[in-house]
């Protein structure tokens, strides 16, 4: 019944350590042409090093091999689907690489003459404008370096447009089904949190709102569509009542891929949003970063953005504006991931408007398919139209003493990554399931038929499924162990059984 | 779209199994005020080839093919040809955060031996594995000795990078947690202990330096521990230019490091992305903000490694999380990584060293504005925009002109010689900061340009 995976041979690897022996080299200086220079006599004996203690030395041949056994033990979207919720695991053009590797881009100073750097800076300027014109928004700062950096700006520009009024307040609201980000943002920016719960439907309830709406409470942090991937059809109304109790609405845009090109969160009442660039613009998430987690905002809060800003000179040139008084200032040194700014931009050119839609409609397309085929054999605890994901429970596996992490770690035998496992919170045992739009048809009916065959399994066997996974070169790992007694670095004489 | 794997033929099928008649109906409950009613006014698709061009022309109207000086916190190392090699491997580029520990062995494996390296390189005993860059690091490493201390306030020398200040001020805003400056030795450039003796107090949580320090500056950390512990303060060490570790003593007595490893084979890339490290004694563990990886068994026995202690982490703790920080800078880090992996332990010493040859090569003759000793970057006492534009005349990118930070260094630009500075390139910079004349010989220091 597994139609994706054949097993394959793959290679033990030590750790750089293990293979480290004296005198060995992968490196080679070229000349030194200016005199050498005694360290000690430099900077003083007390300042110098004798050397890096037990620092691994290997040749060149061996870092290569390391490093690709290595990698032949990860699972990738490049060897397939990657469906983990809310995080929109999709295909991850090449040609954005290429191009951030431009060697006026890839070795450009952040400190280089303004006049020697307009190419970087137009390239920012454009991905602005283009973001702003995708979220409805009227201004961009690119600065944070990703999703949950941009929630703290985001926050931090809301505290300071309140305090511009008078008032800064005491509260954030937080749906009970948002990001662990969201409430840990706000203790970030001085606010107390609120959690709403949601209502039978999975969306924010109104009446439940307007209980907590009152002059403390500076905003609602929503995202949309919410982590079961349902729009708050409310949404509207949410801001609306927000609004009129002079509270502002920030906009977690992790699921921003639902949307791009069919709604925008500037014309249905957002002031402030991130973007996740290495969600739904397509650049890699490289093992856990680098992101990019630019801000959006509402004219009112453009003022407070994070300096520098880009401004067109009266020489018609790009400058970096460093005199915003009431900026919030920086987030971060420089400018922000760059490297990753250009990434999205040419991920966004290579889709141009149309293009963006339609990867928006494939998405949906790609979520609602699996829902049905998996409706049968899974409870979908909240039966509102889903858009980019569908979140299914474990409750009916339970009774055979099955949980979603063991259906994941089985999912892991049939050759693809796990959904994201038990979140959103608001739904019992979780499996919460994005394809994105870039699985092909044939992809997605090898899924749904592996959790098919997973669902019976674990009515006819549901011993075999709880010891999963059984193919991989490493069975389950003991996570416990792990934290228990934490080893979270390599010393000379440490256990070695790779 | 080349990026769409559907044929029409296979969306009909799947609308067919979905009864509906077109994609657009998976939208109709979106309320109509929502919803936007015509194309985004964005130009259609390009290709492949329009989209390299458009790139390559945006490259060329930067500084390509120009030599530079810039150092100050981002800097221009040669960078090993493995390293793209392996970080362009999609099983590394490709993957996610390592949540499903058994098909993500590679990336923990690789950040297992980041966080060791990091300990060696440091001397610290735990490190995580990564911040977003170092200027976010120093403030999250502030935010770690509040919690360690049950303190408030914290002291930050002024030769740390005055944007890495910036952020740190930008963070402390809201976290009742004030910041102020001590200041450096006027002739020296190094910290000003009797400044920070006059400043600590029962209420400092850190003290915060960086070394080499923003002007180059090796610093005397031990006797920056000896003050902030006897005052019951951490210790945070700072450093910008991590090539720097592999020649200068481990800041052991530090209590938290918090660094940017820009230099280990991490582009410019005007700026950013970077990757920020924080690491710590043992006792402080549960107090580290961001992923940590740890090594454990699976159930054959094998050694295996996972994420760990996510117990103080966003997704576990919400609000009561040591940080909000999420996504990091992973493959970043494995860059540095196989940069440490090829380099090794000789070859960073070396490395270092041709630093050091390097930028004493070029400071020998010039009018230097401190005397205390420096790694790969010195203060030039000169005219900044005469001299820059100077060596603009022969393709070269000086110093960062001081005054913009530094009011009191007005006459002053920061320099930074690397290994890839050649010697003729030196000789240049060397001839043409000579025919600068020197405000000092024009104006009292200090006076106006």
């Amino acid at each position: 019944m597994i139609r994706k995976t054949r097993p394959h041979i793959t290679q033990n690897e030590p750790l750089l350590f293990e293979i480290s022996s004296p005198g060995k080299k992968g490196y080679q200086l070229p000349e030194l042409d200016v005199p050498p220079i005694d360290a000690k006599k430099a900077l003083g004996s007390q300042n110098v090093r004798d050397e890096i203690e037990n620092f691994p030395e290997v040749s060149e041949v061996e870092v290569i091999r390391h490093f690709t056994r290595l990698s032949t033990w990860n699972y990738a979207i490049d060897l397939g689907l990657y469906p983990l919720g809310s995080c929109t695991m999709k295909y991850n053009p090449r040609i954005n690489e290429v191009v951030a590797r431009t060697e006026g881009l890839a070795w450009a100073h952040p400190y280089q003459p303004e006049a020697l750097s307009q190419g970087a800076m137009e390239i920012l300027a454009t991905l602005e404008d283009l973001l702003a014109e995708i979220t409805g928004m009227d201004a961009v700062t690119l600065q944070p370096a990703a999703g949950a950096h941009g929630e703290m700006t985001g926050i931090f520009l809301m505290r300071a447009l309140l305090q511009s009024q008078g008032n800064p307040r005491k509260k954030l609201l937080i749906p009970d089904s948002a990001h662990g980000t969201n409430p840990a943002t706000a203790t970030m920016a001085g606010y107390a949190v609120q959690n709403i719960k949601s209502n039978e439907r999975g969306l924010v309830d109104l009446h439940e709102l307007e209980k907590f709406v009152d002059e403390d409470v500076a905003g609602l942090m929503i995202t949309n569509p919410n982590t079961i991937g349902v729009f708050e059809e409310n949404i509207t109304k949410i801001t609306d009542l927000m609004h009129s109790k002079g509270a502002l609405v920030y906009m977690d845009g992790a699921n921003m891929n639902a949307l791009v090109g069919m709604a925008r969160p500037g014309d249905f009442g957002i002031d402030v949003m991130h973007l996740n660039l290495h969600k739904t613009f397509s650049t890699p998430h490289g093992g856990g970063g680098p992101g990019a987690g630019p801000i959006a905002v509402k004219k009112a809060l453009e003022p407070f953005l994070p300096t520098p800003r880009l401004r067109r000179s009266k020489d018609d040139q790009w400058t970096w504006d460093y005199n915003r008084p009431q900026s919030v200032g920086r987030v971060r040194a420089f400018y922000g991931n760059f490297g990753v700014l250009v990434r999205a931009l040419a991920y966004t050119l290579a889709h141009g408007g149309d293009g963006l839609r339609r990867a928006t409609l494939d998405a949906v397309l790609n979520a609602n398919y699996i829902r049905k085929q998996l409706e049968p054999y899974f409870d979908l605890p909240y039966t509102a139209p889903s858009m980019h994901e569908c979140v299914f429970s474990d409750t009916r596996q339970v009774k055979k003493g099955v949980r979603t992490g063991d259906i994941a770690k089985r999912l892991i035998d049939y050759g693809f990554h796990p959904y994201t496992v038990s979140f959103p919170l608001i739904v019992p045992g979780a499996l919460m399931i994005e394809p994105t739009e870039t699985e092909s048809k044939s992809e997605l009916d090898l899924f749904c038929d592996a959790l098919i065959s997973i669902a019976k399994e674990i009515e006819e066997d549901p011993q075999m499924v709880l010891k999963a996974p059984h193919l991989t070169r490493t069975s389950r790992v003991d996570e416990t162990a792990a934290a228990r007694k934490p080893v979270v670095r390599w010393k000379p004489g440490q256990s070695s059984s790779s | 779209m080349r990026y769409l794997p559907k044929s029409e033929t296979e969306r009909r099928e799947m609308l067919d199994t979905l009864g509906l008649d077109s994609i657009e109906d998976l939208f109709s409950h979106l309320p109509e005020e929502a919803r936007l009613k015509r194309p985004l006014n964005i130009a259609p698709g390009k290709s492949e080839y329009e989209i390299v061009e458009y790139f390559r022309a945006r490259g060329e109207e930067t500084a390509a093919s120009y030599t530079s000086f810039l150092g100050a916190g981002v800097y221009n190392h040669y960078r090993p040809v493995l390293v793209d090699t392996v970080v362009s491997r999609g099983e590394f580029l490709t993957s996610y955060t390592p949540y499903q520990a058994e098909i993500a062995q590679g990336t923990l494996t690789t950040i297992f031996e980041f966080q060791s390296m990091l300990c060696q390189l440091t001397g610290m005993d735990v490190a995580n594995a990564s911040m977003y860059d170092g200027s976010s690091a120093v403030p999250e490493a502030a935010m770690m000795a509040v919690r360690v201390t049950h303190r408030n306030r914290v002291l930050v020398a002024k030769t740390v990078h005055p944007e890495y200040r910036e952020v740190l001020r930008t963070y402390s805003q809201h976290q009742g947690m004030p910041v102020d400056d001590f200041g450096y030795v006027d002739g020296a450039g190094s910290l000003d202990l009797a400044d920070l003796e006059s400043k600590i107090g029962n209420d400092v949580a850190a003290v915060i330096i960086q070394s080499p320090n923003f002007f180059g500056i090796v610093e005397d950390v031990k006797a920056a521990a000896e003050l902030a512990h006897k005052h019951g303060a951490l210790l945070v060490v700072a450093f910008t230019e991590a090539v720097s570790l592999g020649l200068l003593s481990p800041p052991k007595e530090a209590d938290i490091v918090a660094g940017e490893l820009q230099s280990f084979a991490i582009s410019p890339s005007y700026g950013g992305p970077y990757a920020g490290i924080i690491a710590t004694k043992e006792a402080y563990i549960r107090q580290l903000p961001g992923r940590i990886v740890g090594e454990t068994k699976d159930t054959h026995g094998n050694r295996a490694f996972c994420l760990t202690l996510a117990t103080r982490e966003q997704h576990i703790r919400r609000e009561k999380a040591t940080s909000n920080i999420c996504t990091n800078q992973a493959l970043i880090a494995l860059m540095a990584t196989v940069f440490m992996s090829v380099y090794g332990k000789e070859g960073l010493r070396e490395l270092a060293e041709q630093n050091l040859a390097k930028a004493h090569y070029l400071a020998e003759g010039l009018d230097l504005q401190f005397s205390a000793p420096f790694f790969n970057e010195f203060v030039l006492r000169t005219e900044p925009e005469a001299l820059n534009a100077e060596l603009l005349k022969h393709k070269i990118i000086g110093g960062l002109p001081l005054g913009r930070f530094y009011p009191e260094l007005e006459g002053c630009m920061l320099v930074c010689a690397t290994e890839m500075s050649k010697r003729a390139h030196l000789d240049q910079f060397k001839k043409c900061a000579e025919s600068v004349v020197q405000p000092a010989l024009v104006a009292p220091r200090g006076g106006s340009l």
